[in-house]
């Protein structure tokens, strides 16, 4: 029989990654874990199932106000990027679905509007979507523009004072949910970004059904036939590529924290069930094989979690760079589907199912390694980051 | 109306709870956070508040403990109180369950309130008894296990849990009233309201400060002492009976229920 002894250090907190939060940071964290424990984790196995998200979500994460919440001004909380990664980190712990529609809202959609926007956008759309009362949308990606959004088809041209929107995006998180659709097109001026409220004539949804994967999230497709916006609808600050480049980088730098949180539920899963379960008359456990898998965990999900913290350290005192981004995310992810795979063998045949956690991440990160920049663009952002060569064409 | 809410800081329930043998006191080293219990004190000044049958100026936090301690002031405030009072004086450390009331009782004394709230018990010492010591302090009637709570002018009808069933007691203000956690379910301190919390007012004070008569608190003041400290007796295993022969199995439940006469 195998001795056992009280553990003596948690494997999701092994190397005190929790030490480097100030009191500020750990209480936000610890009321996003409680928020997480209690609303999304009994009930999101259920969603993911069903492949729907609770009309009311949105409005309850208003109001805990991880909504933008590290924006200043227009209802936003104003938090530090280490508290706005910390909570990244408890929401994608629960499903990488819930923080993606937290990414997409605060990082893409609310980000462009503060960064890009004019103060009558900013006022308009800011305090609402802080509360979750309008969601939003990011319209980058087209059926035939992935990796390379530099070939978007989608245009504006100018009619008077107005514009014309002509074209299509796919794989628009929130898309049929949102209020308001953040959509990048090509102009005559470069490419440029619109700001189009839903049930504007010409602009029509329609949900991508069939999914394997982040299935508690909206994706939809967005049509735009000769939609017509006043000179207001457009974010007057952004004048190219860098305007959503620098969403996608804020809303990655959350993503590096998450997929940290994602690794280590599954962990957590995974050393749950290992001492539990008995074969051979014994936890598996007490077996070397298994405890080999759980210190590799253990040590990716740290390696992860203080990667995390230093691109925020990084971030709070203005010197993050996309480039260090870019390793985060391809790190990060990378580490979580390793946990998440190797976690969703520990648990057996229970590990594929829903009853259990582990195998929702398995699939939600094969999305998030996708989305964002897929694992191949960024090692080749950190390639041309070290090498000074581009090797994307 | 002014209410005061009692806090306490406890060590984290994810945290170990060990006690010193040297001072023979809980080790306070790990992580700190608000005694749960409190927190639905903390909401039910809120829910009297947002209620708007009696007007409520002010909801002061009150927490004695050491320096530490501003972290639990600053959950409640995130939690909706408008300012908050630290007493914080190396006197007070090992003071017992009547000399800690008997200093709470003093600060509450210099703030005059309506309502003292505080949660049923804390999550660390457990005594259930603070509320009872502060209201015999201040004069004030006092109830425990409020589960139910309604405010009028001047008084309030509360329905408290007992063993037996339900009590509906009315006292009048001001009083000392000490909730159970199942009175309501405490919402989340939002994210905007945790930023904000540090810019609400807190008054440390030192025992002095509020008449705190330094013999009747600490170590010295206390007139309880602990001795020893023992772990409980381990619990003797049960015995399990394999269901091999359901027949014999059911004859082995019932000699076993039978030997203890409880059939
Ligand atoms: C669930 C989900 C939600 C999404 N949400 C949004 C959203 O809200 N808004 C939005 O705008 N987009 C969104 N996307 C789209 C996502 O950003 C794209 O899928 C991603 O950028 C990759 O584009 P693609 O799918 O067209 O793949 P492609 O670009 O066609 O890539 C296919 C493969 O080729 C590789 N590849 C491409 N170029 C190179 C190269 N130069 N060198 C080496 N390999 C290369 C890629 O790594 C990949 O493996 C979402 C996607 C998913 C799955
Ligand atoms: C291991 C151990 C060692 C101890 N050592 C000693 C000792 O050496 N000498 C001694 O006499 N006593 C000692 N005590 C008792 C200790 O003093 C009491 O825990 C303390 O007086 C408060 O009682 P309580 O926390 O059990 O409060 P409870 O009566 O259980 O708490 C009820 C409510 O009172 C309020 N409250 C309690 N404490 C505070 C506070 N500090 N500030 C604000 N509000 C508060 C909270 O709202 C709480 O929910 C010890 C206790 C333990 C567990």
């Amino acid at each position: 029989m195998a001795v056992t002894a009280p553990t003596t250090l948690p494997a999701g907190n092994y190397l005190d990654p929790d030490s480097l939060l100030n009191d500020e940071e750990r209480l936000i964290r610890d009321t996003v874990r409680e928020f997480v424990a209690d609303r999304i984790l009994p009930e999101v196995g259920t969603w993911f199932e069903e492949g729907t998200l609770p009309a009311g979500l949105a409005g309850e994460l208003g109001a805990l106000g991880v909504l933008g919440m590290h924006l200043e001004g227009y209802g936003c909380a104003g938090t530090s990027a280490v508290a706005y990664g910390a909570a990244c980190m408890e929401l994608e712990a629960g499903d990488s679905g819930i923080r993606s529609l937290v990414s997409v809202q605060g990082s893409l959609a609310m980000f462009a509007i503060h960064r890009w926007g004019s103060e009558e956008q900013k006022q308009q759309w800011l305090p609402p979507m802080a509360a979750g009362e309008a969601i939003g949308c990011f319209g980058l990606t087209e059926p035939d523009s992935g990796s390379d959004p530099g070939s978007m088809r989608t245009r504006a041209r100018r009619d008077g004072d107005d514009w014309i929107l002509n074209g299509q995006k796919m794989w628009i998180t929130n898309g049929s949910l949102a209020a308001v659709a953040v959509v990048w097109a090509r102009t005559d001026e470069g490419v440029r970004g619109f700001l189009v409220p839903s049930g504007t004539p010409g602009f029509t949804t329609q949900d991508i059904h069939h999914k394997l994967s982040l299935r508690a999230s909206v994706t939809s497709e967005l049509l735009l036939e000769d939609v017509r916006l006043p000179a207001s609808a457009m974010l007057p600050e952004a004048t190219s590529l860098r305007g959503p480049l620098s969403c996608l980088n804020e809303a990655r730098y959350g993503i590096a924290w998450g997929a940290a949180g994602a690794a280590r539920a599954c962990l957590e899963a995974a050393l749950a069930y290992g001492l539990e379960r008995e074969q051979f008359g014994r936890p598996i456990a007490s077996f070397q094989i298994q405890q080999q898998k759980l210190a590799e965990m253990t040590l990716e999900v740290s390696r992860a979690t203080l990667i995390a913290h230093q691109l925020g350290r990084l971030k709070d005192e203005g010197r993050l760079r996309p480039e260090q981004v870019s390793l985060g995310k391809l790190g990060n992810v990378d580490a979580a589907l390793r946990v998440a795979r190797t976690a969703r063998q520990v648990l057996g045949a229970n590990g594929i199912t829903l009853e259990y956690p582990v195998i929702r991440h398995m699939n939600n990160l094969e999305s998030v390694v996708t989305y964002e920049g897929t694992a191949d663009v960024h090692a080749l952002v950190v390639g041309q980051a070290v090498t000074g060569i581009e090797a994307f064409r | 109306m002014k209410i005061c809410c009692l806090v306490k800081e406890v060590p984290d329930a994810a945290v170990q709870k060990r006690i010193d043998p040297e001072t023979k006191r809980l080790d306070r080293s790990g992580e700190n956070t608000l005694n749960q219990f409190d927190t639905h004190g903390i909401e039910a000044a809120m829910q009297i508040r947002e209620g708007g049958v009696v007007d409520v100026e002010e909801i002061v936090a009150v927490t004695m403990g050491p320096g530490s301690a501003q972290r639990a002031l600053h959950k409640a405030v995130a939690l909706g109180a408008d300012r908050s009072v630290h007493l914080s004086d190396d006197v007070l450390a090992g003071s017992d369950v009547c000399a800690t009331g008997y200093a709470l009782a003093k600060v509450l004394e210099g703030e005059s309130p309506d309502l003292v709230l505080l949660g049923q018990q804390s999550d660390d010492g457990e005594c259930y008894t603070i509320g009872a010591v502060v209201a015999d302090h201040l004069r004030m009637p006092s109830l425990t296990q409020v589960i139910k709570m309604d405010v009028a002018d001047g008084k309030l009808t509360c329905e408290r849990q007992a063993e037996y069933g339900y009590d509906t007691v009315e006292v009048r203000l001001p009083a000392v009233i000490s909730v159970g956690d199942a009175i309501n379910e405490p919402r989340y301190p939002s994210l905007k309201a945790i930023m904000g919390a540090k810019k609400k007012p807190l008054d440390t004070k030192a025992a002095g400060e509020v008449g705190i008569e330094s013999g009747k608190v600490g170590e010295a003041g206390s007139r309880t002492q602990v001795l020893a400290i023992n772990p409980p007796p381990e619990k003797e295993p049960g015995e399990i009976i394999e269901d091999e022969d359901t027949n014999e199995t059911v004859e082995k439940i019932v000699a076993w229920l039978e030997e203890r006469k409880l059939i």
